[in-house]
């Protein structure tokens, strides 16, 4: 019993791992889904999330090739492997998605996410948070005398650790992009 | 060679080289030049319908039973949100159509003009796939790409908006030979799984076809196919609600319809079989019963276009991605060249097991007394119209699940019925579809009386053109389907279930123009339906039936297909337990 032979990233409109091992543990996953930048594309992505109950634990979209017309949305979502199957067949069928990836199946990927942060506060704590910001590799991009916007870019697991550090040290806001993320190696 | 020609133009030119005919549709501001042209030609004939969604089933109608895709043209905002409903329907029975939408001019979209809606927002769910078109030199090419998308792969409802300023400009048209699509889905399955499916039919001890729409929609080439492989392995066959006709239903292999009102041995074999074969069915809720508990002991095989059909609901074994025709030609010609070898020995037991099923006869019922049976009726009626390669169209409920019973359907395309979204007010509509696309033939759409007034206002459609359609009501005055459930599950407290103020149909029919026909005698029936049958002109036919009766067998909610319910006598009051009464 041997999956379908369907090459890494072919077309959106071919079959995915049609024989999975279904368990009811849920798994996060990350899609890199390659559109047609047309308008409304993005409704219609969401539109099949929100529509079908699926997760969105996290979305980026933006134009990746202008002359070739194409965005690339990247989507976490969690879900039991049938859902995991369903969710990227289902984004298969959109007419203007191009090419679905399951980043988290198809071999090693490197994720990264941009977020902001502003801190306030003075005395102790401005400066535990301004030592704390240095060995997180965040920078500082705004300061008064009572607060610093930081910069921050790392796995979303390292800005919810700097994010729990900063929060007994007055953290105010917060600003986080979502994911980005694209496969090691020389393969696109 | 490309030509200057005004955007509503475009319309038209695109509809003659995509091969229309017939474009079902009702007129309004953001469509005028659109209507200004249809007037100025005469290869398209313009169907005026009496309500947008009329003109959407009477395209799903049209397209089901000729196998093109069906064109709908209507206005702007009202014209388009009326024309939701069959949109929807056709997304749920992937049924190929296009649907043009007027909308306001571009400089006025998102100001909340008159009549403006968001077309392309609100359609986005229920369509296959959307355009808005705000240059006139894009209009040809998303037509041409429009039809390419509703008819290939898995078909469906697409939505062209075209704003009115677009209609009115000049552009430049685009052959479609010139149109490139990256839409091109794969319709060969996997060798690989074929040949497996193959080698499963040769060692199968208890196999059975279960076949469903997709086999209508691959083509009369997939139904040729089709016959030919279960005549060949000599295996049972069943099918879906809307695959019916994919198999004839005089062929010696034939089990009846599945589900929840299916045959008792159809679904007998589905929980007993040890190979199950779907080909173009998507193991609906209908089919299914309580998921646990279906077909437990089977190796199933899953053929179908769209891949996300495969492993949603049913976890399957040999799953096949592709085109139906191609698939069944391809498994034939594998299993012919290993030998044609099936198990013979263990098939014929199989079979005497389902011969012994057959004999509960589960679709026996007694016409006695001086009330019609809607079994009778039905009964009455394949018996006067099978000579005839007639057409047959439902609405949704209790008379639908008869019709699919009691009718025999010989040919693929000749059965149009809302499956997937059940809609009521579906089938009147689509016979003035079907007999447009079938000028000569008999078109009967079997209705009951509340579904029939949900679109009656198409009466005057049919008298306008001469569709001599027949609407043969089974009038219960009562939402037949609704109060059967209510007895079943809501302690016989029949809510809103019965039809109050019932029009007369012979006078309405008389109003119309149109002839009218009572009947409420058993004794009387078949006269009836001859005058029917040889009146020339549409025909609203009152057949008056048993008010209480229920539709069986059923599988009852949440219940696995071998505890199906065969008759009044059931334990009716006690068949479904409080989780299975959640379900719809």
């Amino acid at each position: 019993m041997s999956p379908l032979k369907i090459k890494k990233g072919a077309t959106s409109h071919s079959a995915y791992d049609l024989r999975p091992n279904f368990s009811d543990k849920e798994e996060r996953h990350t899609l890199a889904v390659l559109v047609e930048n047309e308008p409304g594309v993005l409704s219609r992505v969401i539109g099949l999330f929100a529509g079908r109950g699926y997760n969105i634990d996290s979305l980026t979209v933006a134009e990746v090739d202008h002359l070739g017309h194409r965005s690339r949305i990247t989507i976490v979502t969690s879900g039991t492997p049938q859902i995991i199957v369903q969710i990227k067949a289902q984004l298969g069928r959109i007419v203007d998605v191009h090419k679905v990836n399951d980043l988290t199946v198809e071999g090693p990927s490197v994720e990264r996410e941009l977020a902001l942060f502003k801190v306030t506060g003075t005395g102790n704590d401005r400066i535990e948070a301004i030592r704390l910001a240095d060995i997180f590799r965040a920078s500082v991009v705004d300061s008064t005398l009572e607060s610093f916007v930081f910069e921050i870019t790392g796995t979303p697991e390292k800005i919810d650790a700097f994010a729990e550090l900063m929060r007994p040290l007055g953290l105010e806001e917060i600003a986080r992009t979502g994911v980005a993320a694209l496969s090691r190696g020389a393969v696109a | 060679m490309t030509k200057a020609m005004t955007g509503a133009k475009m319309v038209v030119q695109a509809l003659i080289d995509q091969g229309v005919d017939t474009v079902f549709g009702y007129p309004g501001g953001a469509v005028l030049p659109i209507y200004d042209e249809i007037f100025q030609q005469n290869s398209i004939k313009h169907v005026l319908v009496r309500h947008e969604q009329g003109a959407v089933h009477a395209a799903e109608g049209y397209a089901r039973s000729t196998g093109k895709p069906g064109v709908a043209l209507v206005t702007s905002g009202p014209g388009a949100t009326n024309a939701v409903t069959g949109l929807t329907d056709a997304l749920m029975d992937s049924i190929p159509i296009v649907v043009l939408t007027g909308q306001v001019p571009t400089f006025m979209i998102g100001s909340d003009a008159f009549q403006e809606c968001d077309t392309v927002g609100i359609t986005r769910p229920c369509t296959k796939h959307n355009w808005l078109v705000k240059e006139t030199d894009k209009l040809s090419s998303v037509l041409h790409e429009a039809f390419h998308i509703a008819t290939s792969g898995r078909p469906g409802p697409v939505v062209i908006d075209i704003p009115k300023d677009v209609q009115f400009a000049t552009g430049t048209y685009t052959e479609a030979r010139q149109v490139e699509t990256h839409y091109n889905p794969q319709v060969k399955g996997d060798m690989e799984m074929i040949t497996e499916l193959a080698a499963a039919m040769e060692k199968a001890k208890r196999p059975l076809f279960y076949t469903g729409g997709g086999v209508i929609n691959s083509g009369p080439a997939a139904s040729q196919l089709l016959r030919e492989l279960v005549a060949a392995t000599g295996f049972p066959i069943t099918s879906t609600l809307m695959g019916l006709g994919c198999y004839p239903a005089s062929g010696d292999n034939w089990l009846g319809m599945l589900g929840m009102h299916g045959l008792y041995e159809a679904n007998m074999a589905m929980h007993d079989c040890d190979l199950m074969i779907n080909i173009g069915a998507r193991f609906d809720d209908r089919i299914t019963g309580r998921l646990d508990a279906f077909s437990p002991g089977s190796t199933k095989a899953h053929i179908d276009i769209d891949a996300s059909s495969i492993n949603k609901v049913i976890k399957v074994d040999i799953p096949i991605l592709g085109d139906v025709a191609h698939v069944l030609e391809d498994l034939l010609n594998v299993w012919k060249a290993r030998g044609r070898k099936t198990d013979k020995e263990n098939v014929q037991k199989w079979w005497h097991q389902i011969n012994d099923w057959k004999k509960v006869d589960c679709l026996a019922f007694e016409q006695k007394g001086k009330v019609i049976k809607p079994q009778y009726a039905l009964s009455r009626l394949e018996e006067l119209t099978k000579k005839h390669d007639r057409y047959i169209c439902t609405e949704v409920g209790q008379h639908q699940m008869w019709a699919a019973q009691y009718l025999g359907f010989e040919d693929p395309n000749r059965w149009m019925t809302s499956g997937g979204l059940g809609t009521m007010g579906y089938g009147f509509p689509a016979s003035i579809g079907v007999q447009m696309g079938h000028p000569d033939a008999l078109v009967i759409n079997v209705a009951g009386e509340a579904s029939w007034l949900m679109n009656m206002q198409e009466l005057g459609t049919a008298m306008q053109y001469g569709l001599p359609v027949k609407q043969f009501i089974l009038n219960n005055e009562r939402l037949g389907m609704v109060r059967q459930w209510q007895e079943l599950l809501h302690g016989e407290r029949y809510s809103s279930s019965w039809s109050e103020s019932l029009p007369d149909f012979v006078k309405l029919a008389e109003a119309f123009g149109a002839k009218g026909i009572i009947c409420d005698d058993p004794d009387n029936l078949d006269d009836a339906i001859m005058e029917m049958l040889t009146h020339d002109g549409p025909v609203l036919f009152d057949c008056l039936v048993e008010k209480h009766e229920n539709c069986f067998p059923m599988i009852p909610s949440g219940k696995p297909h071998n505890e199906m319910l065969l008759g009044e006598n059931a334990d009716v009051a006690n068949a479904i337990k409080s989780d299975g009464a959640v379900m719809v």
